[in-house]
């Protein structure tokens, strides 16, 4: 929905800005994080209804899991673009905190940022910095073997392991299940600020936009929250 | 009242900078803050101290002059106002007050709490005009008709005093706020909107070389802003600026 | 013949501007590259000045004490600006204009020189919708108006409560686009020190860096000084604190004539002074005085009652309530022009009826508005009998879309909420009429130094109206002095670049290091602003809102005698070599003592009341001015003689022949 707006307002060419426009000005870079930001959510969202199957269907997350997992476009081609995404994101975030830093080289005695803005939108870099370090335990668990699995080792392919693999993840780990529980609250604050102000980015701004703020808010908080159920479901399940 | 003011003192531009602690009292709570330190001045002066530095002009929050980062807030802890509107019954008996310059890489100290504002008119010198003679031979001014609505839009951005509270008030020590103000006063405009593509890459441009930090988007400006500038405003700039790209 | 010649051209008064400009010499435009211009101050009159300067190819340096021209105290203007477009079709032209404001400035401004502001001020609403100020529309898109100050037609053009500072925003904007282009230097944080005159001519200044102390020379082929008004030499003011009176000083003091420096226009609707300490004066828009009332009580003892806070305003009752003006002026009453009610509230609290603490403050009461609003609103919106609190709670929701911003920065500062208790107002030193004596040209005496704006004498006579300073700055900035320059610049064309290395600019900054080596090594034991409030104090209680021949001779003594003491005993502290807001004031309190005494004498050699100048000795019995237009209908320009005191006075005869002079009459 948004792409198509983004799409509506500048027309079709948005790449060209996108790379041309990055280093050079503030406002393309942040375009270019709102657009990847944009592009997280969109898959958040798929990732959500995937996972979310497993709660009540294991045919039905296996059947798309397997999908997923073996389909030429998605593994060529979706997920390089998703990988790339998710490391522009950081990488920009990270160019920017630092570049954000310098504007203020001596930095404020008493600074009350709380009577102004809210904490999360303060506190982006921190809250994206545990995302990413979940990032690195989400690989090590799912990705990381599930490429061993795949490429490397070369094991037939069966379509019924996913449900099983994943659920046994959390079954009695509560340590696992705690860890991704508190990664996906700092999601939560991450996406409280970095969704609805994405559309501020790309300059929507108008009386939609009250609305607007309204879905990106409650998306912000149900989807962290899903993901949460779906990992103490499966660990009190099991 | 009785008060401790915590202050920063720096000689010139070059010199490391410090904190000072000063104690006053007999203040009022009907007078301004700036008529305080007029009076902690006086008291210094008399003991052959050199007085605090600090900008202050019209004294009624029209002319942007006035600065100050009072406590951690640009302008003091009330919204809407510049710190010479600021009166001292908003602080107690014994209240400890810290008061610092604004900071920004592109707002450099000039003495105590005095800064160079200096990189707010290189944005303006940029683009932010209409190129429209001042010989007088101008059509009439009813000849083109604006829409109320976008005249009320026009002025609300217009009203921007430029005294840098937003900059200041910014994690980032951004300056989209004040940027986009103008930038949308003139986009705003039938006479402004023929300009408005070079305008707003211009003005950017600027902008991004004086070393002001990118908007995240915090929301802070437009809370501290004196005169409430719209947000909707930047949201405005990028739009100006993205489009702008693609036909520039 | 006077020394003093106003070079207004022939010809019936409606031609004379389009004659002058089919008759002067003009500059080719290669050669306007080869000529400088300083302009000094960038409000709206030097900030328009520079920008059409600069436009028509000359090259142009401005000065200003703030840190960006877009701060100079035009900005606080508030009501509007005014000119005889007759949008509203109300029978208004350029001669009611000119009209008006003679009679307003109580027949002592010239008529030519008004007649050709009325003529250019349609022109200045063009010009600034062009530039992109966003006037106040209509529905239908078109501009609206409003009436203002005791005229009978709606000729107000505005932009809320801000119409100074978007009219200054347009200036800077078209400033900007000159610096983008190279063709204006601004030098902000510099204050002119003084004027450099080179066999004759104005050829330069003497600027110090607020920011490094350093003094600087600036050649250039013409001077304009655009530096405002004085009114700060009361202290306490609604002036901004920088403003000051030193580059005009300056001037005067090397040659140019001052000319009715007495002229001060006392504001009648401020917010009154609160304590000793207090710095600095709020003004309220005029626009108030449409739908509040002033008053005081009755009798005196319920104004001693509220002055020991035994009372409360609401608590009495109409029958003793004096709406003085409307008592008065029943014609005008509330809306009479400034200097009348000025005078009139600052009569009642000296008779003792005064309400604040001090005793110098009246009502501005908005409860008969409230109520009428409230019933207007009532019965447009189908209640047709509301009850009480259904009245005023409407009637308080008009009230705040009409002067709620107002109302908030009274609260703000009182701490006091208007809506519920009538606000108190006292008048306040606000503008002053007086200023660098300029002919037709706005040249002053010193040839190639201009003066425009407030710092001029010419337009406003003895009393400004509301909504006319912005009309005078943009007028003298963007369309007369562009023309009358090129006139005197024709001859420069082969005079080449200036150079600053002259014996003249040598002396002039010799002159400037001593000035501020003297007041740094006094070394006395006061700071600068007792001296500069014990001024205000002289200037308020003797050559104030009422005048009269011992006071004035009381306070020229007083002043000379607080100038010694500043000599001797002002502490500066800090360094010449830096920033110093100290050495700043000290410079500007400095040449404020030199001026108030030529002020005083002003007034005192006045012996008649005109606009804003009241002297006691000359009222009617109910308490009116009594113009003497036989003795004193002229200029007065004083020469600097080494000394105020022995400042020497030139008249220039003003001659009134296409308005009939008449009593001004608000009854």
């Amino acid at each position: 929905m948004y792409l198509i707006n983004i799409k509506c307002t500048f027309g079709v060419n948005f790449k060209q800005i996108v790379m041309s426009g990055i280093s050079k000005t503030s406002i393309a870079r942040k375009f270019a994080m709102a657009l990847s930001g944009l592009f997280l959510v969109l898959f958040l969202a798929q990732h959500f209804t995937i996972n979310f199957t497993s709660v009540f269907s294991e045919d039905t997350f296996n059947e798309i899991s397997h999908f997923m997992g073996t389909n030429f476009l998605v593994q060529a081609v979706l997920q390089p673009v998703l990988i790339f995404g998710v490391v522009f994101h950081f990488i920009m975030g990270f160019i920017l905190e630092i570049q954000n830093n310098k504007a203020r080289v001596v930095k404020y005695k008493k600074y009350s940022g709380g009577a102004n803005s809210s904490w999360m939108s303060r506190n982006m870099i921190f809250s994206g910095a545990v995302i990413l370090l979940f990032l690195g335990l989400h690989f090590y668990d799912f990705w990381f073997p599930e490429i061993v699995h795949k490429y490397i080792e070369s094991h037939p392919e069966d379509a019924t392991r996913y449900y099983s693999e994943t659920v046994a993840k959390f079954a009695g780990d509560p340590i696992r299940t705690g860890l991704y529980a508190i990664s996906f609250i700092f999601l939560m604050l991450h996406l409280l600020h970095g969704f609805a102000s994405s559309f501020q980015s790309i300059g929507f701004n108008n009386k939609y936009s009250r609305a607007l703020t309204v879905f990106a808010k409650a998306f912000a908080v149900v989807i962290p929250l899903g993901f949460i159920f779906i990992a103490v479901f499966h660990y009190i399940n099991n | 009242m009785k008060l401790k003011l915590n202050i920063w003192r720096q000689e010139d531009a070059n010199a490391k900078g410090g904190f000072e602690t000063y104690d006053l009292d007999g203040i009022h709570g009907d007078m301004s803050f700036l008529e305080m330190l007029d009076i902690l001045n006086n008291e210094l002066v008399e003991k052959n101290v050199e007085p605090v530095e600090f900008d202050h002009d019209c004294r009624e929050g029209i002319c942007g002059m006035c600065s100050l980062q009072i406590n951690g807030e640009p302008h003091g802890p009330d919204k809407g106002i510049t710190t010479c509107q600021l009166h001292m019954r908003r602080f107690k008996d014994g209240d400890t007050i810290t008061i610092e310059p604004f900071r920004a890489k592109a707002f450099p100290v000039i003495r105590d709490l005095v800064v160079d504002r200096s990189s707010f008119d290189r944005i303006q010198h940029a683009g932010g005009y209409i190129s429209v003679n001042t010989s007088g031979n101008t059509q009439d001014a009813n000849s083109i008709p604006v829409e109320k609505e976008n005249a009320d839009l026009a002025f609300n951005a217009a009203t921007c005093i430029g005294c840098g509270a937003c900059v200041a008030a910014c994690k980032n020590a951004s300056a989209m706020l004040f940027t986009s103000a103008k930038v949308s006063q003139y986009a705003l405009l039938p006479q402004g909107e023929i300009e408005a593509t070079e305008r707003v890459l211009n003005m950017v441009h600027q902008m991004d070389n004086e070393g002001f930090g990118n908007c995240t988007n915090t929301g802070a400006c437009e809370l501290e802003c004196p005169k409430g500038i719209s947000l909707e405003n930047i949201a405005r700039m990028n739009r100006e600026y993205l489009s702008a790209s693609f036909k520039g | 013949m006077s020394v003093l010649d106003s070079k207004v051209p022939q010809g019936p008064i409606a031609d004379k501007w389009t004659k002058y400009k089919n008759e002067i010499d003009l500059v080719n435009p290669a050669n306007k590259r080869n000529i400088d211009v300083i302009v000094v101050g960038t409000g709206l009159a030097g900030g328009s000045a520079a920008a059409t300067l600069a436009e028509l190819g000359y090259n142009v340096k401005t000065f200003c004490f703030q840190d960006s021209p877009r701060r100079a105290h035009s900005i606080a203007a508030q009501g509007g600006i005014n000119a005889a477009k007759n949008y509203q079709g109300d029978g208004d032209s350029n001669y009611r204009l000119f009209y008006d404001t003679v009679k307003g400035g109580d027949y002592r401004s010239r008529e030519e020189n008004v007649y050709r502001l009325a003529e250019v001020s349609g022109n200045i609403i063009d010009q600034c919708v062009a530039q992109g100020v966003p006037f106040a529309r209509e529905y239908g898109g078109l501009l609206d108006n409003r009436s203002f100050g005791g005229v009978l037609v709606s000729r107000t053009f505005y932009a809320k409560g801000q119409t100074g500072q978007q009219l200054l925003l347009g200036a800077y904007s078209a400033m900007n686009r000159q610096i983008n282009r190279g063709k204006i230097q601004a030098f902000n944080r510099h204050e002119m020190m003084e004027l450099v005159v080179v066999d004759g001519k104005a050829r330069g200044i003497i600027a110090r860096d607020l920011v490094t102390g350093e003094i600087e020379r600036h050649s250039a082929h013409a001077v304009v000084i655009a530096s405002g008004g004085y009114g700060n030499v009361f202290y306490l003011s609604t002036n901004a604190m920088g403003s000051n009176v030193t580059a005009a000083w300056r001037t005067h003091k090397k040659g140019a004539f001052f000319a009715n420096p007495c002229y001060t226009q006392i504001h009648p609707t401020c917010i009154p002074v609160s304590g000793d300490l207090q710095a600095k004066l709020t003004l309220m828009s005029e626009s108030l005085r449409n739908d509040g009332r002033i008053w005081v009580p009755k009798k005196k003892e319920d104004s001693i009652a509220i002055r020991e806070g035994k009372l409360k305003p609401t608590q009495i009752d109409e029958e003793n309530r004096d709406y003085y003006l409307e008592r008065r002026y029943p014609a005008f009453g509330n809306l009479v022009p400034r200097d009348v009610a000025s005078r009139a509230a600052k009569e009642r609290c000296d008779a003792g009826f005064g309400v604040n603490k001090q005793g110098q403050a009246v009502y501005l009461d908005f409860k008969s508005a409230i109520h009428r609003y409230g019933k207007e609103k009532a019965f447009t919106s189908g209640h047709k009998n509301p009850s009480q609190e259904e009245i005023i709670r409407l009637g308080k929701q008009v009230v705040e879309s009409k002067y709620g911003n107002l109302f908030d920065m009274y609260q703000k500062i009182t701490d006091e909420n208007p809506y519920e208790t009538p606000m108190m107002i006292y008048p306040a030193v606000h503008y002053t009429m007086g200023g660098l004596w300029v002919d037709y040209d706005l040249m002053t005496t010193v040839p190639g130094c201009y003066a425009i704006g407030e710092a001029n004498f010419s337009d406003h006579g003895a009393n400004r109206l509301g909504a006319s300073a912005l009309m005078q700055g943009l007028a003298d900035g963007y369309f007369v002095l562009p023309y009358t320059i090129g006139n005197y610049l024709a001859d420069d064309i082969r005079t080449g670049e200036i150079s600053t290395d002259s014996k003249e600019f040598e002396e002039a900054e010799k002159s400037v290091r001593n000035t501020i080596d003297k007041l740094i090594n006094v070394n006395g034991e006061k700071p600068v602003d007792y001296f500069h409030r014990k001024l205000g104090l002289i200037m308020w209680n003797k050559s104030g809102m009422s005048r009269n021949a011992k006071g004035l001779e009381e306070a020229i003594h007083e002043i000379a005698e607080l100038r010694d003491e500043f000599y001797k005993n002002v502490r500066v502290t800090g360094k010449a070599e830096s920033k110093n807001a100290e050495l700043e004031k000290a410079t500007r309190v400095a040449d404020f003592l030199e001026l108030a005494e030529l002020f005083a004498k002003d007034a005192l050699h006045r012996n008649e009341s005109c606009g804003g100048h009241f002297r006691e000795e000359y009222q009617t019995e109910d308490g009116e001015a009594m113009r003497d237009d036989e003795n004193f209908k002229y200029v007065a320009a004083w020469e600097f003689k080494g000394k105020p005191s022995e400042a020497v006075m030139h008249k220039e005869d003003l001659n009134f022949e296409n308005i009939e002079l008449k009593t001004r009459s608000y009854k």
